[in-house]
């Protein structure tokens, strides 16, 4: 069984997000790690892989520093990696992003491609989708619990209220959803084995798209970070005449009665 | 010359760190309370690797180099300085001499199911008259056909009880006061071979400190470890490394001291402003910060040069008695910082303030490093 795990390299959870001096995210001096949802499916291309043997193909998009993330990954036990790093991949969108994508997996032998449901940085939720439809191949996405067999897939997966069984079958794009499973720690043994992993880094050239074949159909026009939280305000007195104030203040001020 | 750690030793730090808060930080309150050996958190240990870091594949180990090691021992101290022990002792007190004295049998019957974690060790050094002078050793080894026999015991026994597999010293000739001393391999469950007292101790309490006791012990003679009369140097050898272990055990229990002041002090307010605005919070968490880099400096330099296969000795011993001091100014002054809350044990800085003293006695008290150091520099 041969599976390919798309991961992306975020901002830490708890990093503190600055704009710089041109309205861009500052990302100096910020911690990046693993995307926490593409973490669910490399522990989960890892369990099938022990499961069914095959190779686990990592693949990803960004500049030099996602390679630690390939390598963390590599370290939990994944096969071997892929970088796209292009200059011109400054700002792709997620139509984008799939068609490079598609492209790159197309040269990979695979049976599941598996992905995070949603990246934390921008959190669009597209991308895996959109990449199974560049490669006209089923999708499900939000799975909680996930059983391959040779041919097919059982996957449950979290819908609005409840849960819904789908058995697919493959080649299938799913994404991990919280709860799919517990991330392993990469191991001593297999950081140390990690470095000498096949970690390819390739262009756009090298799978064959040149830059004009990519019109961005999405354009960001402005970033702001949301206004800072003020502090809450105590009304004094008496309960029946603080809860009179309360309401003029909810009325008047927050203008929300 | 480069400051940097390389790219497996930030990737070891973030595993072992979180690891460390994930896994182990939780229950080291409750742990410390009830003096709770850890063995469930050994054996995750031994899965991750962290149980034979500085040993060759060749020998189930993970063959990376001692920076690595202190890394480990000073991630897992910086939340649970008992289970930082707890793994310095197996590594480098009975893992390590079997790994420099061993022989190629040896290797393979104890060392491969040491560094996997599949079995724990200790190391039996001191005796009631023998603290930090060793010629004092009355435990006894005599040969007797295809065996030795032991009678004595040993006290302090770190992982006592739950370990597996013993190094212990004995005297085969009094006459020869240090030369006389030999070392062995002992495995739990030889006939003859018990635990006495469990110490109730001040710090590193969820850590097992046990009494080795020995009557008509019967070693195999293959388990002799290096050659007879060699066992006070295989000891000496011992402890230069072990005292890396050691020193990144103080090391982790700064750092962790430290984090908590911190935080506490950019969190905690008083006369309207917070304590970190007050200089004289600022220039405590400065003189936490630079004892803290200097002593870092000094572990990994002594590992630097452990792992060039270079003399360690002067150089783990300053390591070591720095961190350690370093450990108990940095915890007592956490303390200080988080007041009357620092002294209860809702906060981890009283822990780590009882946890951080043992640092300054064992393997080597402090006094015992600046004897290594002065010999040292004196010989050169």
């Amino acid at each position: 069984m041969n599976i390919v795990v798309c991961i992306k390299q975020t901002f830490d959870t708890e990093a503190k997000i600055v704009l710089d001096s041109n309205g861009k995210i500052e990302s100096n001096g910020v911690n990046l790690v693993i995307n926490p949802y593409d973490e669910f499916a490399v522990e989960e291309a890892l369990k099938i892989k022990e499961k069914f043997g095959g190779e686990v193909t990592l693949i990803s998009m960004g500049g030099a520093r996602a390679q630690e993330s390939l390598r963390t990954a590599l370290a939990m036990g994944c096969d071997k990696a892929v970088l796209i790093n292009d200059p011109a991949l400054e700002n792709p969108d997620e139509w984008a992003c799939a068609e490079i994508l598609a492209k790159a997996v197309s040269q990979i032998p695979y049976d599941i491609i598996l992905a995070g449901r949603i990246a934390v940085d921008d959190g669009s939720s597209q991308v895996a989708v959109r990449l199974a439809e560049v490669l006209n191949i089923p999708s499900v996405s939000c799975a909680l619990k996930l059983e391959v067999e040779e041919n097919k897939a059982t996957v449950t997966r979290e819908i609005d209220g409840g849960t819904e069984l789908i058995e697919v079958s493959l080649p299938v794009v799913i994404t991990a959803q919280k709860g799919l499973n517990v991330p392993r720690y990469p191991t001593m043994p297999g950081i140390m084995k990690a470095k000498k992993k096949e970690l390819k880094v390739i262009t756009l050239a090298d799978i064959g798209i040149s830059a004009t074949d990519l019109p961005i159909k999405m354009c960001v026009q402005k970033i702001s970070l949301p206004n800072p939280r003020k502090g809450g305000k105590k009304i004094p007195g008496e309960a029946a005449e603080a809860a009179r104030e309360l309401a003029r203040l909810l009325r008047e001020e927050a203008k929300v009665l | 010359m480069n400051f940097d750690l390389n790219e497996d030793h930030i990737m070891m730090r973030k595993m072992v760190r979180d690891f460390a808060e994930e896994e182990c930080a939780p229950g080291a309150e409750e742990r410390d309370e009830h003096e709770e050996f850890p063995l469930d958190l050994w054996k995750k240990c031994g899965e991750l690797g962290l149980t034979g870091v500085t040993f060759p594949e060749e020998y189930s180990g993970v063959g990376a180099d001692y920076i690595s090691y202190a890394i480990t021992i000073e991630e897992l101290s910086r939340v649970d300085a008992s289970l930082g022990v707890t793994i310095s002792a197996h590594s480098s007190l009975c893992a390590n001499p079997i790994f420099k004295f061993g022989t190629e049998e040896q290797k393979q019957k104890y060392l491969v199911p040491l560094a996997t974690g599949e079995k724990m060790g200790a190391f039996g050094l001191t005796e009631s008259m023998a603290g930090s002078d060793a010629s004092g050793t009355r435990t006894t080894a005599v040969r007797d056909g295809n065996d030795y026999v032991i009678n004595g015991s040993k006290i302090f026994i770190t992982n006592g009880y739950y370990a597996d597999i013993y190094v212990i010293t004995a005297q085969m000739d009094k006459s020869k006061g240090n030369r006389g001393i030999t070392a062995f391999i002992l495995e739990k469950g030889t006939p003859g071979f018990t635990f006495g007292k469990k110490e109730k101790k001040m710090g590193i309490r969820s850590s097992a400190t046990y009494e080795l006791v020995f009557e008509n012990v019967r070693i195999p003679a293959e388990n002799l470890l290096g050659e007879e009369g060699q066992g006070f140097k295989v000891a000496m050898v011992t402890l230069d490394y072990g005292r890396i272990g050691i020193a990144s055990q103080a090391l982790g229990i700064a750092q962790g001291a430290y984090e908590q002041a911190l935080k506490y002090s950019k969190e905690r307010s008083q006369f309207g402003k917070t304590l970190a605005e007050f200089q004289v919070t600022q220039f405590k968490l400065a003189d936490m910060a630079l004892q803290i880099e200097a002593a870092r400096l000094l572990v990994y330099q002594a590992c630097y040069l452990a792992s060039e296969h270079r003399p360690v000795s002067k150089y783990s011993a300053m390591a070591k008695v720095f961190a350690a001091e370093t450990a108990n100014k940095v915890t007592t002054q956490a303390v200080q910082i988080l007041g009357g809350y620092g002294y209860t044990r809702d906060y981890p800085v009283e822990r780590m303030m009882r946890d951080a003293k043992i640092t300054e006695i064992y393997e080597g008290t402090s006094e015992i490093q600046r004897i290594v150091i002065a010999n040292s520099i004196l010989k050169d």
